[in-house]
């Protein structure tokens, strides 16, 4: 059901309506509701587990199940979940998983350079306002065709790291080499074909593992590959439509357009499974040097994050060419129903003095969260006045007279910044220099004009930061 | 009771708030005589967005739940049951586990989605050749788009969406590191920068920002401004957008200063604003027969008060909109979803949000990872920023960007391989193997 359509009443008739509040809501209505926006599970209603329940429970999993289902890879904390998404676009609702990105390995590689790959999965991490962007998964491959071989690389693997793996071999007897080495850990299992799928179907239900439905360029096939290992008794499943190099970019994006489309505007029942994409594949065309594939495969990797995979595999390991890929899954994963801008008030960081610095910024978020970072991180005293920009960045504020002389002077007035602090003195941001005069003659405090980019307050505090009461 | 009355119930949020914590009511001299209350909400309409919808439905049934424990309170009985059905009935449970595997797999056929779509997104020329009374060696159209931005698979691309580099008229504007060691010999000659531009990095289009004219900055005169765009179009033959300096008054001033002096090139004006003189500049724009990006700040409601207040002076044909671009990690989802909304809604038949989009890509660089010094891990800063325009731009396209204004040399070639990429539409022969493929050297 596209999560569009569901109303809270329809969900509330079914629910026991005992208002036991054991799910910590106030009654069944307000359960209903928080399961609507799904910011509540239906395992959360205790009544609803009790025998003689399960045709309600079953409805009302009917009603609320995404779109897409959601397929967990890996156990313990470092479980990930794939899919489970209810719209096409994000602002149609929001998007709930994002796509879990997999570094490959290859059972043929050096230790060394195996065991430096697995260390960036397990180790790459960047703050960014507040949050950590990490990597999730190692996708283990067979390069040496060898069972044994596999075997040994995934018991490597499994040695050097918590994060779940995807296990790649098209040959059945090393992918059972392969999952009894990774015994326990819930790997996905990478990929029943038109040619393996028997075999493969199998080990899936005996090892009880996710499975990828493969069939590059064919969807008729893939379909077809899933139906048939729903019907083996399978239901956690993977779709992996191809992934071509970048030539071949429209191909790519048909291909998960449609898949996604189809399972969600037509309720396609054996397509509504995660999607995989394969950046890596940029690695198979010879280049004139490998930056070139490693660009080329972070320029897929965006447009996977963009329209719908929900998990993908990438060979290249540099920093330049996964930050932007990480940053953008988080933006596009952002719960677009939350709001764009933070409270205007006069917010104290550290433990101010009246002689502490006043620092200007607006209440867009991401501006206000990076500030807020920067000045936490250099562990400074001083109060930040966040005025009321309607939500826009410093440059587009004062491009579009959101933050003007008269509301800066109007905030400082409102926040009472005059009793908190002894002296006059406001520090803008770089970007809003253009104002410096006019605040100054509106409010009657003394302006200095701060960097244009937040990472650089602690050293202008530093150098620039010696006002005396009288000023 | 008469059954025909049709009650309004409003009530406030705050009240339903309240109501909803009551657990005991006082009601004095009240008679409540209901048999049935019906709700219906409309689904998936216009602009009515889900979590509105959600919102809604849990007000109504609050309403309900208020409404039964006033009446059961009073001694009547519970009503409103039952409640009209909304959905269709319910699937059962789920099917059993088979008894027989499959043994061959079952075929299938995938097929490809169709829709329609009302509506199509209008065509815009930018610059005049000779045989349309300029000077340029190329007209570009855009927009015409009938489908979602690259649903191939239900149309193929009408028309490519065109890249313009930026060139300002001021040494001093500061650039990052990486852009600017790619113009550092032309920084101080506009005409060279635009030529630069053109020649050596493919620009489609040239996008001329006239900083000086800034009262803040030089507060160079209309004329001024009007020479140094007569040099671009003099060293270039590309078609060429004019953009201000961000001051409404002033850049209505040099607007038609270049509008009066410069006749038949058929230039982007860059750009027009709701608190500028809206009906001056529309009328600039038609008289000369220029075309105009629409300016706003995301807000598709802003959007299409612009673009409604432009249509009574200057035809459709004429206007670009451009509802601001913001870095990856600072606020390109905003971005991304505006247009995204923006460009579906026109498909779907909005009359005020069909035009083609444009975006300052440039922006990307405003994104301190794009430029800072970081670890030795994502070094170097000279591929980290060019991908950082690269997937700010590749992005938008997604959304259904028609003009993008950029910077890097690398992140334009960038875009440009993914426009002729989807241009082609080229399916591979045979599906690339990776599994057991030694990738790297």
């Amino acid at each position: 059901m596209p999560a569009k359509e569901l109303s809270p009443i329809e969900i509330y008739q079914i629910l026991p309506r005992t208002n036991c509040k054991e799910c910590g809501e106030a009654n069944c209505m307000a359960f209903a509701a928080k399961l609507v926006v799904r910011e509540a599970m239906l395992d959360e209603c205790k009544p609803l587990l009790e025998p003689g329940k399960e045709d309600d429970y079953n409805k009302l999993w009917a009603l609320l199940k995404p779109a897409v289902k959601a397929v967990e890879v890996g156990v313990g904390d470092h479980k990930v979940t794939l899919g489970g998404e209810y719209v096409l676009y994000r602002h149609e609702f929001t998007y709930f998983h994002q796509p879990a990105v997999a570094v490959d390995v290859s059972d043929e590689m050096s230790p060394e350079e195996f065991e430096l790959r697995v260390n960036v999965v397990n180790d790459f991490s960047y703050e960014y306002i507040g949050m950590q962007l990490k990597l999730d998964m190692l996708a283990v491959r067979s390069t040496s065709g060898d069972p044994d071989t596999f075997a040994a690389a995934v018991k490597k693997a499994i040695g050097l790291t918590e994060k779940p793996l995807i296990l790649c071999t098209h040959d059945p007897e090393a992918m059972r080499k392969g999952l009894d080495a990774a015994y326990g850990r819930r790997p996905l299992i990478y990929a029943a074909t038109k040619d393996n799928w028997k075999e493969m179907a199998e080990l899936a239900l005996q090892y009880e593992c996710p499975v990828v439905a493969s069939s590059p360029q064919d969807r008729d096939t893939l379909k077809s590959i899933a139906h048939t290992l729903e019907e083996y008794g399978l239901s956690d499943i993977v779709l992996d439509p191809g992934t071509e190099p970048n030539k071949y970019m429209t191909a790519n994006l048909d291909n998960y357009i449609i898949l996604r489309w189809q399972s969600i505007n037509e309720e396609e029942e054996h397509l509504g499974y995660p999607i995989l994409g394969l950046p890596l594949v940029a690695w198979t065309v010879e280049e004139e040097d490998t930056i070139i594939n490693e660009w080329n495969e972070a320029v897929i990797a965006g447009i996977c994050i963009a329209r719908f995979t929900d998990a993908m595999i990438v060979h290249g390991i540099s920093g330049w060419a996964l930050l932007p890929q990480v940053f953008l899954r988080s933006n596009i994963y952002t719960d677009p129903r939350k709001p764009v801008a933070v409270e205007p008030e006069l917010a104290a960081f550290g433990e101010p003095t009246d002689m502490s610095p006043v620092l200007l910024t607006t209440n867009f978020a991401l501006t206000y969260y990076t500030v807020a970072s920067d000045v936490e991180s250099a562990k400074l005293d001083c109060y930040i006045l966040v005025v009321d920009s309607e939500g826009m960045s410093v440059e587009s504020a004062v491009a579009g007279r959101k933050m003007t002389a008269d509301t800066v002077a109007e905030a400082i007035a409102q926040f009472k910044v005059g009793d908190k602090v002894q002296h006059r003195h406001l520090v803008i941001p770089g970007r809003a220099a253009r104002l410096s005069g006019e605040i100054q003659e509106l409010s009657g405090w003394t302006v200095s004009v701060g960097p244009m980019d937040s990472s650089g307050i602690p050293k202008f505090l530093d150098e620039k930061w010696t006002p005396s009461p009288e000023d | 009771m008469a059954k025909s009355d049709d009650i309004e119930l409003i009530l406030s949020r705050d009240l339903l708030e309240k109501l909803a914590k009551l657990q005991e009511v006082e009601l004095d001299d009240v008679d409540i005589e209901l048999d049935e209350i019906e709700f219906s909400i409309e689904g998936g309409g216009g602009g009515v967005s889900s979590p509105l919808l959600a919102r809604l439905g849990y007000e109504f049934a609050m309403i309900r739940d208020s409404a039964n424990r006033m009446t059961s309170l009073l001694g009547g009985p519970a009503m409103g049951m039952p409640m009209p059905q909304m959905q269709p009935a319910m699937p059962g449970a789920a099917p059993a586990a088979p008894l027989v595997k499959p043994s061959a797999l079952i075929p299938e056929t995938a097929g490809v989605p169709e829709a329609e779509y009302p509506a199509s997104i209008v065509e815009v020329k930018l610059g005049a050749t000779k045989a349309e009374g300029g000077t340029r060696s190329i007209s570009h159209v855009i927009g015409g788009e009938t489908v979602p931005p690259c649903f191939n698979f239900q149309a193929p691309p009408k028309h490519r969406p065109v890249i313009a580099i930026d060139v300002f008229d001021w040494p001093k504007v500061p650039l990052s590191k990486a852009v600017k060691m790619h113009f550092r010999e032309v920084l101080g000659d506009t005409g060279e920068w635009a030529r630069l531009c053109v020649d050596k990095f493919g620009a489609e289009m040239i996008n001329l920002h006239l900083l000086t004219i800034d009262p803040l900055i030089e507060d160079a005169t209309p004329k001024a401004a009007v020479k140094k765009v007569e040099e671009v179009v003099e060293a270039v033959d590309v078609p060429i957008s004019i953009g201000g300096c961000g001051d409404p008054h002033k850049d209505f001033q040099v607007f038609k200063a270049i509008s009066e002096s410069i006749e038949g090139e058929r230039l982007l004006i860059n750009s027009v604003t709701l608190d500028m003189d809206i009906e001056g500049t529309a009328r600039l724009i038609n008289e000369h027969d220029n075309t105009v990006i629409a300016f706003t700040s995301m807000d598709v409601n802003k959007a299409r008060e612009l673009n409604r207040k432009l249509y009574d002076f200057v035809p459709k044909e004429q206007i670009l909109m451009d509802t601001t671009t913001a870095a990856l990690g600072y606020g390109l989802d905003y971005a991304f979803t505006v247009m995204e909304r923006c460009r579906l809604a026109g498909l779907r038949g909005d009359p005020e949000l069909n035009h083609p989009m444009s975006s300052g890509t440039t922006n990307a660089w405003a994104a301190r990872e794009s430029w800072m010094k970081m670890g030795p891990e994502f070094a170097p800063r000279e591929l980290r920023g060019p991908i950082w325009e690269t997937i700010t731009g590749q992005t938008l396209l997604l959304a259904g960007v028609d003009y993008f204004m950029m910077m890097h040399p690398a992140a334009v070639d960038a875009l440009k391989t993914m426009i002729d990429q989807l241009m082609n539409g080229e399916k591979p022969a045979e599906p690339t193997e990776w599994v057991s493929v030694k990738l790297g050297r």
